[in-house]
């Protein structure tokens, strides 16, 4: 499986944020996107994602399934993480499991995110860093091939980082695929690095 | 069918929980409903004529009350660009979002009008059919509101707009409700064709209404 860029251009509020982009991504590569503040990074992965409108160029995957978008095969961890507060942190990832995915149960993902103790927690008490291991436990919850992460590592202590690498290593070894925006190392040794705004 | 429901259960479930808002057209309607014999006074012969149009507008306007939350808050937590990254198309997952939304304030509004219809002078069992013509007619206030709540996702305070933008498409649902209504309590004309073609009108939302907000969503995305 290959995911494929070629010449992808973005523009957001009639303003140019990226022009003529190629990259080429196979399976079990992973891509770390750096560029200053507003180079687009974060266009970039929301337009893989299928959010935002590619302006001109093409994204495809080439040996996935050709019929299902892209954005359905990935996962988009952003800045938001789309949990109610009055829902408990069990219910809140199941309800992901169940509309994204299949439906199984998810104390095996909170476990590995180590939040199976606070299962029965509204979302609503989770500190930062909790909300964004359990942001990660749905990456976990519903299988993807491509994860596309937006700055994964803010509000995550060192423990949590170091358990985020293992599992981005175990998702590549799966034959999966990382697409990560960040600014400092985020646990990706031999990613490759894709600079944005160097025009 | 699993996305649907676990959707579904979801909706209506953050609906019924503190802030979600479920009862708050319901409470809405309930005011409108006691406020007005006393602003009219105790003319009940005048209360028996204008009865089911006060309840019809009672429930057009408490139907419009939660409208904008429908997607506000799924925007705001970015719970709506994951339910964009399902498998079940945008169309599908608008129109559960619809359902549950009717379900958790178009329905409570069906279940309190016969009670309320007494405080305007309308017999119980003419009430039961006025509670039918809320019933058959409510979804379509539902279905409007719900491109409208599409379109308006972006915008802070975007509730006013979202009135001014879908109340002038509700007057032939509120036309044929009052008529219906009006044909069940005063024996004013036929009940049947103001009754199907409220239905018709429902109907017609229930299809036509998720595809347009779904438009709105995606064009929204840039």
């Amino acid at each position: 499986m290959q995911l494929k860029a070629e010449n992808l251009s973005c523009n957001r509020g009639g303003r140019e944020v990226f022009r003529n982009l190629s990259f080429g991504l196979k399976t079990g590569e992973a891509m770390v996107v750096t560029g200053r503040n507003g180079a687009g990074k974060s266009s970039l992965l929301r337009m893989i994602a299928g959010l935002v409108r590619i302006a001109s160029g093409r994204l495809s995957l080439e040996g996935g399934e050709p019929d299902i978008p892209i954005g359905e095969q990935a996962h988009y961890l952003g800045h938001q993480d789309a949990f109610k507060p009055t829902l408990t942190v069990g219910q809140n990832l199941q309800f992901w499991s169940g509309f994204l995915g299949d439906g199984r149960t998810v104390e095996g993902a909170l476990q590995a995110v180590d939040l199976a103790s606070l299962t029965d927690l509204p979302a609503a008490f989770l500190s930062a860093g909790q909300r964004r291991r359990l942001s990660i436990a749905r990456l976990l919850a519903v299988p993807r091939p491509i994860w596309l992460l937006d700055e994964p590592t803010s509000s995550l202590d060192a423990p949590s980082q170091q358990r985020l690498a293992e599992l981005m290593h175990v998702h590549l070894l799966d034959g999966g695929m990382i697409i990560a925006a960040a600014h400092g190392a985020i646990g990706l040794e031999r990613a490759r690095e894709l600079k944005l705004g160097l025009a | 069918m699993r996305s649907f429901n676990t959707l579904l259960l979801r909706d209506v479930q953050l609906a019924t929980r503190v802030g979600g808002g479920a009862l708050m057209g319901a409470l809405f309607f309930l005011i409108v409903v006691t406020m007005t014999p006393f602003a009219i006074g105790p003319d009940l012969a005048l209360l028996r004529r204008i009865g089911p149009a006060i309840l019809w507008l009672g429930a057009l306007l408490a139907s419009l009350l939660a409208l904008d939350r429908l997607f506000a808050t799924d925007h705001d937590d970015g719970s709506l660009d994951l339910l964009m990254m399902a498998a079940m198309p945008l169309e599908l997952t608008v129109a559960t979002k619809a359902i549950a939304h009717w379900i958790t304030t178009g329905l409570p509004l069906v279940v309190i009008a016969p009670l309320l219809g007494l405080m305007l002078n309308v017999e119980l069992h003419a009430a039961g059919w006025l509670a039918l013509t809320l019933a058959a007619g409510t979804p379509a206030l539902t279905f409007i509101g719900l491109v409208g709540a599409a379109l308006s996702v972006a915008l802070r305070r975007g509730g006013l707009l979202l009135a001014v933008l879908v109340l002038p498409l509700t007057v032939p649902v509120l036309i044929f409700g009052v008529a219906a209504a009006n044909a069940a309590i005063l024996g004013s004309g036929p009940f049947g064709p103001p009754f199907t073609i409220l239905c018709a009108l429902s109907l017609a939302g229930l299809v036509l209404g998720p595809i347009a907000a779904a438009a709105a969503l995606r064009h929204g995305l840039e």
